[in-house]
């Protein structure tokens, strides 16, 4: 009885349509929950773990270094690296993070931010 | 003693927009009335009036109804100007401005379905950038956003349904009627 409902007053372009939102909801649902979306900053200095900070809030991270201090901000689930003693400014230019595996360095102050997702992908860095 | 009395010189067709409105405010009662497994996760059965209402009288005394519900609504569950007042506004308000331009759509191809589910997906596009910009701004509201999408494509496709056969039913007795009185006549 439903079958024949539906087949009454669907017409072609709202099978269209259908197709078209359905389309949506899987490309939604593969984007926002493939674990892609980071949802963690690995801050590292001298190689060590400094601190991991969720992106959920708001703040800024003050990371000690050989050279000085390096500003790491987090701001509306995205990451950068506010200010570093460096000379090349590098990290700073590379601007927001948000993907997971984004990784900003600071080399000659030792300080590196990293985004980790639910799952850890491979790429050249960590291979 | 002097009393005065105001009166509000009403149309027809101010009547017709409270009366639907009615319709659609009991549906909006109806519909509170039936537990939700996530806030935000509705039917949206008052859409339904609003579709009929597109249909047959054009997209003005649509945005009339659907917004008249919104306010009395409110006022009725005593959430006026609340956060969840504000999100169901901008759902209706995005809403009308899709059907605006599905309406448009050909009639041939596109019936009630397509409108119902171009407007679900407004709806919850204007609730979501109303979340997003005011109320809990860069959270993990992302992660929910697949769960409304696929709520809006099913309760859009139903409420679309529900209006085309509603609609097809009322067509068939007007005609059924017309036949009867010509037959008396």
């Amino acid at each position: 009885m439903l079958h024949s409902v539906t087949l009454r007053y669907i017409k072609a372009g709202d099978w269209l349509t259908l197709s078209l939102g359905s389309i949506c909801v899987l490309l939604l649902t593969l984007k926002l929950w493939s674990g892609d979306l980071a949802d963690k900053a690995i801050i590292r200095s001298g190689g060590k773990i400094f601190r991991e900070a969720t992106l959920s809030r708001d703040q800024q991270i003050e990371v000690p270094g050989p050279l000085g201090i390096s500003v790491i901000v987090i701001r509306q689930r995205k990451v950068r690296i506010a200010s570093d003693p460096g000379p090349r400014q590098y990290c700073v230019r590379q601007g927001w993070l948000e993907q997971a595996g984004e990784i900003a360095l600071c080399l000659p102050n030792q300080v590196s931010v990293e985004l980790v997702g639910n799952t850890k992908r491979y790429d050249s860095l960590n291979y | 003693m002097n009393t005065r009395i105001l009166r509000l010189n009403t149309t027809t067709q101010d009547h017709h927009i409270a009366h639907m409105a009615a319709v659609a405010l009991g549906l909006t009662v109806l519909e509170n009335a039936i537990p939700s497994p996530l806030p935000g996760v509705k039917p949206g059965l008052a859409n339904i009036v609003t579709l009929i209402v597109l249909a047959r009288y054009g997209w003005r005394t649509a945005a009339w109804v659907s917004l008249l519900r919104v306010f009395a609504g409110s006022l009725l569950f005593g959430n006026f100007l609340t956060p969840g007042f504000f999100l169901g506004l901008s759902g209706a308000v995005c809403s009308l401005a899709i059907l605006a331009v599905a309406q448009h759509l050909p009639n041939r191809w596109f019936g009630p379905v397509s409108h119902s589910i171009y407007a679900a997906f407004a709806h919850i596009g204007g609730q979501m950038l109303v979340v997003y910009w005011w109320l809990i701004p860069h959270a993990g509201i992302v992660y929910l956003i697949p769960i409304f999408a696929a709520a809006a494509l099913l309760f859009g496709t139903v409420n679309g349904l529900i209006a085309a056969r509603f609609m097809n039913h009322a067509a068939a007795f007007q005609e059924y009627s017309v036949e009867k009185n010509d037959a008396h006549c």
